[in-house]
């Protein structure tokens, strides 16, 4: 399951009570900050600040390495898992420096031949102009897609607790490059994004509170109803 | 294996100093990096904002319509800022935000997330049960006000615009800003009345 589609999952217990100081420091400790600055400049050296691919890679992580050691523990795990994938470290590299620096006697694995993606993006940021005008406008009734429309191994950019519902457009945002491409370097394929309306209800049963939940969707992921 | 775990710490020394030797990252853009984040932005920008939105209406009308542009005029891009959408909060209605598939959040004007926006509870939760979970968060909002939840899901950042606080007519617009908080950008808090309309 992916970890890090969490909404409307149960079991998670009390939230956090906001900090009474203002502002709370960016980093709590020390590693935070450097595990931050790694992985944007991760980001970077692998191709293009590719966001999207980031963002992949959270949520291929497995439990324990997502949660465990907080939002900067489970970036500095996705900035591993990029730079393997793309074979910039071998597996296993940083745990055994790790164990090194702590006085284990590890060998560590031998540096890898770089497969980083050929792949640049056309532009900086993640917005993007199109030709071909919005599908769908204020009011429409729209139905979320259940699965991925398009082949290929990347995400399906759809938080799962929408995915089958039923909403209405209230706008129309600038065009994006889709994530479903983008995070595995397949292209930019930019698309209208929506923001679409939903009634807690449609969401999660009669009984639910009363509310309107928006979440920004792309023009691939929704179907008129 | 679990007294086997390497703590984060040593985990991040241990990739920096990969990466160091690779000639993959430079300590000194690293150290430029974190202290941006820990000095130049933070959530003042976005309480500059909401002061002049709050003193100056053509301002105010403005970002309401066009928020990127507006913000920008002050000074505040970056990541995670390119298309900056601004819900006001009202009597009738209480906007909150949240990013339930990783902790997307308006860097330019508020920073980096606090830790609540970042815990997996309220990214599962708000969607899902949100006048109780703003209650948990100190926040009691009136049963008659409509409550909208703004999920983050693709790259649109929003920031709400609370409500001025009573008591405030006299106050200039630095002085305002000094009374907003990250939470009320966020839509988890108000911002209480000053001086004698406390009491």
């Amino acid at each position: 399951m992916d970890p890090s589609d969490l909404g409307g999952r149960p079991g998670l217990g009390p939230v956090l009570p906001p900090s009474r100081v203002e502002p709370e420091p960016p980093f709590g400790r020390p590693w935070e900050g450097r595990a931050f600055a790694l992985t944007v400049l991760t980001m970077g050296r692998i191709s293009g600040r590719n966001l999207d691919a980031f963002r992949f890679a959270l949520s291929r992580l497995d439990r324990a390495a997502y949660f465990d050691d907080g939002y900067y523990g489970r970036w500095l795990n996705a900035a591993e898992l990029m730079l393997t994938d793309s074979a910039l470290l071998a597996p296993g590299a940083v745990d055994a420096r790790a164990r090194r620096r702590r006085g284990e006697d590890v060998t560590e694995p031998p540096v890898p031949e770089p497969a980083r993606p050929d792949y640049a993006p056309t532009g900086p940021g993640s917005l993007r102009t199109l030709d071909r005008p919005p599908r769908f406008g204020p009011g429409d009734p729209v139905r979320v897609l259940t699965r991925r429309p398009c082949a290929g191994t990347g995400p399906f950019k759809v938080p799962g607790y929408l995915r089958g519902r039923a909403g209405t457009v209230v706008a129309v945002r600038p065009p994006h490059v889709l994530p479903d491409a983008h995070a595995v370097f397949a292209g930019e394929h930019p698309q209208h994004v929506y923001t679409v309306g939903f009634t807690s209800a449609e969401l999660w049963g009669p009984e639910a509170e009363d509310a309107t939940v928006h979440a920004d969707l792309f023009e691939i992921h929704l179907e008129p109803r | 294996m679990t007294d086997d775990r390497i703590p984060p710490a040593l985990r991040t020394e241990a990739l920096e100093e990969l990466l160091v030797e690779r000639g993959l990252v430079d300590p000194a853009v690293m150290d430029g990096f974190v202290r941006t984040y820990e000095n130049d932005v933070g959530p003042l920008n976005g309480a500059r904002v909401v002061a002049r939105a709050w003193t100056d209406p053509e301002f105010r009308g403005w970002l309401l319509r066009d928020g990127t542009a507006a913000i920008a005029s002050l000074g505040f891009t970056g990541p995670q800022g390119e298309h900056m959408v601004v819900l006001e909060q009202t009597e009738q209605v209480h906007h909150v935000v949240v990013c339930t598939l990783c902790s997307c959040y308006p860097w330019p004007v508020l920073g980096l997330p606090p830790s609540w926006y970042k815990d997996p509870a309220y990214r599962a939760r708000v969607v899902r049960e949100p006048r109780t979970v703003l209650a948990e968060m100190g926040l009691d909002v009136p049963a008659g006000r409509r409550i909208e939840v703004w999920d983050s899901s693709a790259e649109v950042r929003y920031l709400t615009l609370p409500r001025r606080p009573a008591g405030t007519v006299d106050l200039i617009e630095d002085e305002l800003a000094a009374l907003v908080t990250r939470d009320a950008m966020v839509g988890v808090a108000e911002i209480g009345p000053v001086g004698p309309a406390a009491s």
